[in-house]
């Protein structure tokens, strides 16, 4: 049974990479790119797991994270955060508001690979 | 008689003598080997300064004229110092803590340092004393006389002329000698000393001689006496009252009784010898006066001068070697007196007339007080004792001496006992003010001049006899004699009566009325207080009790715990049981030097002072106390623009701090954004590079779809960083412009060309020809680049269906306008205030801009000395880009 993977990012050739890797991977892979409706799209997609980029057009990665853990249904949703700016203080920021696992760009392919499927595993775990 | 010769001779001797003693006790003073002349002994002896030649002399002939009546004059000083000993040491206490040089500077400095009444004090003093000098220049011819049977008055004008010029360069030459803060001359106290020896000698040895040698014993003397007239007890209680008071007020105010008493004084508790061995002096000087006078009415032929009988007797019993002893005595008193009054009138002349004059003269010229007011100071003393003299001589010339000398001494006793309500009342009543004290001085001075020292001069003298007889304008109530019609009284009594008693009443009457200055309160309590506020005779001293009040007043002055600390480690540094410490001088001063630090030296000297005592209060501390507060006054205002301006600066620096913090963050956001822009596409190429590498089934096509991302972001990387370096040179303001002439229409073809070129769908540009004829000096590649990044943005961001560009110029006066006009939908309102900013991208910019064109078109106009800015009343995307006219004017 193939898994859904939502990604949430703006830049199309991350966008695109992304979405090779993850299918290879046998990944079903659904891409969104504006923040604003996220929480919406997230809702209708209905991941096993999310890839939300932190900088997004019309809401930030972090809102968007605090949302769905606030909602019950998405409270234990798998999260893999992305982000560009890499401080310190955004991924203290990500980990309170319940990030499963928090990236800088530029990432390697492997990295990316190995925390979707190590998410998923703990997910099945639980 | 030969032996005038011989007189004048042992006169010359004896002077000589006193010179060489007065020279010798300078100079051991001047090495400070002058212990012996500190002694209570010399003290006492100098006071007899108050025995004169009147007394010498005057005292037999007051005894065979008037009877035991002469004891007043002795009773008057002996009730002073037995029953006044503590006022005594009080006026000595003030004397020396105020630093007093004479009773007109007393006054003075009592009465809050007025000069005016110091001036009075010592015209009173001149006016009283120069005929009291006449009558001892008298004394010296008269007695000279007695040795001569030839031309009895030429020898007595020669012997006055000699005496007063011999007795004034004595006065100069050791009253003048130097200045002294403390005015005290030890060579002229040591010979007037020596004098009071020989003046005492020589009158004990003719009243030994006359007792046991003419009149035959004790007993015979008195049996003579018993029956004598003058041997009555006729006591005239009037005039033993009001010469008991004069004596006794004289004591005390004589200029010269006041520079031994309280000048010269060298300790205070010589007082308490001579408050016991003056009176025993004068019990001496006074023992044989009866016994002569009765021998001498017994044995001298009738008509003998009394008043020579201490002379005359020895003489006429052949014996001219006591008779010369007796001439020395009384030259003794008559020169001692001379001498001190001279001197002290001098102190008071130079201090309080010749020196304010002339230091009012110099004023503004900073008058310099070491130098050549020193020398002014000694030689107006100089020249006020031989001025006292010759004025002293020319009296006893125009007086034609004789009878109207005799009563001068009463008379002059009563001019200065003038000064007795203001002196005592300044002692004694914070009350009295200086008002009273001129006010009483001048009516009672006034008083003893009309009805004691005019009529003194004979009827005819100086008042016409009417004036004496019936009053001035024939107002009988004004006679001098016979005040307010109260007749037959003796004129003494009468004078004495009238002028102290209104003297007395006026002083407390203005003194109620009238309300003392700062200066002269404090002055008041310094010298009625003197007791609680000075010390003892030697240096800083004082008690446990001080202790505390010094204690409550530090606490005040540097904080209680502070004060409790400074006297907590002196007393264990003492060894004092208790908190409290000795006041020891060393701990005064450091006391007064902490206190200085917060108040002030003088102030703290002051308040130290104030309660332990050792320096009074003087007006010099009281201006430096002043000059103090207005220092502290100026600091503290300074104080105060320093803390506004530091307010200010404090401000500054918040609003500094708060840009600082607003560039710090904007810096942190900066980087952010860097970083951001860095990594995104950093990101692509990597994962892509890695897929390339790692993938092996990859396609033909996608390979060269993947290689492609990987170019683009290449070059988005390399824009973003050319655009980043572009922008910090821009910013640093360390761009070197190229300045050259152009065509503003060559500019913007260029711009066009380059803008628009590798663009698919073309955008339609609009303009006119004309208009952009301009010529332009000016960076022509910057403003290009101007140019090619707002055609690059209309072309890029333009919404519109048939996207349009309009290029328009216009001449604004002194400046030119390049706008640049599309017809999509412009810049959102909310976003145009940001749009200049660096990364401000308007949300949804998918044109791959790092957002930082437009910041560096606003940086490069700065550098041209232009602006661009937003249009708000265009519909679609309009900036306008303003160049200055200078420029273009430059070109032509």
């Amino acid at each position: 049974m193939s898994r859904n993977v939502l990604l949430i990012e703006d830049e199309p050739n991350i966008i695109e990479a992304i979405r090779f890797l993850l299918s290879r991977d046998g990944w079903s892979v659904h891409t969104h790119a504006n923040g604003s409706d996220a929480v919406a799209e997230v809702a209708r997609v209905a991941p096993d797991l999310l890839v939300l980029d932190m900088m997004l057009p019309g809401r930030s990665g972090m809102d968007i994270l605090r949302d769905l853990r606030a909602d019950a249904a998405t409270a234990d949703l798998p999260v893999l955060m992305l982000t560009a700016r890499g401080q310190t203080r955004d991924r203290d920021m990500a980990e309170k508001a319940g990030v499963s696992r928090f990236m800088t760009k530029p990432f390697s392919n492997a990295e990316v690979l190995s925390a979707v499927r190590e998410l998923i595993g703990e997910k099945d775990a639980r | 008689m030969a032996s005038l010769n011989l007189l004048v001779s042992v006169c010359l001797g004896y002077v000589a003598l006193l010179f060489l003693v007065a020279a010798l006790a300078e100079r051991a003073a001047a090495m400070g080997r002058a212990q012996w002349l500190r002694s209570p002994l010399v003290y006492t002896l100098s006071l007899s300064v108050y025995c004169t030649g009147w007394t010498f002399y005057g005292a037999v002939g007051y005894a065979a004229r008037s009877g035991l009546e002469f004891v007043t004059i002795y009773i008057g000083p002996t009730l002073v110092m037995i029953g006044w000993w503590w006022g005594l040491r009080k006026l000595v206490r003030i004397g020396r803590s105020q630093r007093v040089t004479s009773i007109a500077d007393l006054l003075s400095s009592r009465y809050g340092k007025s000069n005016g009444l110091a001036i009075g004090v010592t015209i009173l003093c001149v006016i009283s004393v120069t005929p009291y000098i006449a009558l001892q220049l008298q004394s010296i011819a008269l007695s000279l006389s007695v040795f001569t049977e030839e031309d009895a008055t030429r020898t007595m004008e020669t012997g006055a002329f000699w005496a007063a010029i011999g007795l004034g360069i004595f006065a100069i030459l050791f009253g003048t000698r130097n200045l002294d803060a403390n005015e005290r001359h030890h060579g002229v106290v040591i010979a007037v000393a020596l004098e009071a020896v020989v003046k005492l000698f020589a009158l004990i040895a003719v009243g030994v001689f006359v007792v046991w040698g003419l009149a035959g014993g004790m007993g015979e003397t008195l049996a003579r006496i018993d029956v004598s007239e003058i041997g009555q007890w006729e006591v005239h209680g009037g005039r033993w009252t009001a010469i008991t008071l004069l004596a006794a007020a004289a004591v005390i105010c004589l200029p010269r009784m006041f520079q031994v008493m309280v000048v010269e004084n060298e300790d205070e508790r010589h007082l308490r010898v001579a408050a016991w061995a003056f009176p025993l002096y004068l019990l001496l000087m006074s023992l044989f006066v009866i016994p002569i006078a009765v021998v001498g009415l017994d044995l001298m032929p009738q008509g003998s001068n009394p008043d020579l009988f201490v002379l005359s007797l020895p003489l006429s019993q052949g014996n001219e070697g006591l008779a010369m002893l007796a001439f020395i005595g009384g030259f003794s008193s008559a020169t001692s007196m001379v001498i001190v009054a001279a001197m002290a009138l001098s102190i008071m002349i130079s201090n309080h007339v010749v020196m304010p004059i002339y230091l009012s003269t110099r004023s503004g010229q900073g008058a310099s007080i070491s130098g050549d007011v020193r020398h002014v100071v000694l030689l107006s003393r100089r020249i006020a004792i031989a001025a006292i003299l010759v004025l002293g001589y020319l009296y006893y010339r125009l007086s034609g001496g004789g009878a109207a000398l005799a009563a001068i001494g009463l008379i002059a006793f009563a001019g200065i006992a003038q000064i007795l309500p203001a002196l005592v009342g300044g002692l004694f009543w914070r009350g009295a003010t200086r008002a009273g004290a001129l006010a009483g001085l001048s009516l009672g001075f006034a008083i003893w001049v009309y009805t004691l020292l005019l009529p003194g001069f004979g009827a005819n003298g100086l008042l016409p006899a009417s004036v004496m007889e019936q009053g001035p304008w024939g107002i009988d109530w004004l006679r001098p004699y016979a005040l307010f019609g109260i007749t037959g009284m003796d004129t003494i009594v009468h004078s004495v009566l009238w002028s102290l008693s209104l003297n007395t009443a006026v002083f407390f009457a203005v003194s109620m009325m009238t309300f003392p200055g700062p200066v002269e309160r404090l002055q008041g309590a310094q010298f009625v207080n003197v007791f609680d506020h000075s010390f003892g005779p030697r240096g800083w001293s004082g008690s446990v009790a001080q202790s505390e009040d010094l204690m409550i007043m530090s606490q005040r002055i540097l904080g209680p715990a502070e004060a409790q600390d400074l006297f907590q480690r002196e007393a264990e540094r003492q060894g004092a049981r208790g908190h409290l410490p000795e006041p020891t001088p060393a701990f005064l001063e450091t006391l007064e030097r902490e206190l200085s630090g917060s108040v002030g030296t003088a102030t703290a000297h002051a308040m130290v002072g104030q309660i332990v005592g050792g320096s009074a209060v003087s007006v010099e501390d009281l201006l430096a106390v002043a000059d103090e507060s207005a220092q502290m006054l100026e600091y503290s205002s300074r104080l105060e623009e320093k803390s506004a301006e530091l307010t200010r600066t404090a401000a500054q620096l918040r609003e500094a701090n708060e840009k600082l913090t607003q560039l710090s963050v904007q810096k942190d956001a900066f980087l952010s954004q860097v970083s951001h822009e860095l990594r995104t596409p950093m990101t692509s190429i990597r994962a892509f590079s890695e897929i390339m590498r790692d993938e092996d089934g990859l396609s033909a096509e996608e390979k060269a779809r993947y290689a492609g991302v990987i170019h683009d972001e290449a070059l988005r990387l390399t824009r973003l960083l050319d655009d980043l370096l572009d922008l910090s040179v821009l910013e640093s303001g360390q761009v070197s412009l190229d300045m050259r002439s152009g065509q503003l229409t060559d500019v913007l073809d260029q711009a066009v060309a380059a803008a628009l070129a590798g663009t698919t769908e073309g955008m339609a540009v609009h303009r006119r020809g004309v208009d952009e004829a301009v010529a332009l000096y000016t960076d022509l590649d910057r403003l290009a680049q101007v140019f090619i990044n707002l055609i690059a943005n209309a072309s890029k961001y333009c919404d519109a269906a048939r996207p349009e560009l309009t290029i328009r110029v216009r001449n604004l006066g002194d400046r030119l306008a390049v706008d640049f006009l599309d017809n999509g939908s412009g810049v959102p309102v909310h976003a145009r205030a940001l749009v200049f900013e660096k990364f401000a991208r308007v949300s949804g910019d998918k044109a791959g801009g790092a957002g930082l064109g437009l910041a560096i078109c606003r940086e490069i106009l700065e550098r041209l000395g232009g602006d661009i800015h937003y249009l708000n009343d265009h519909s679609g995307g309009a900036f306008r880009v303003i160049l200055p006219k200078a420029h273009a004017m430059a070109a032509q």
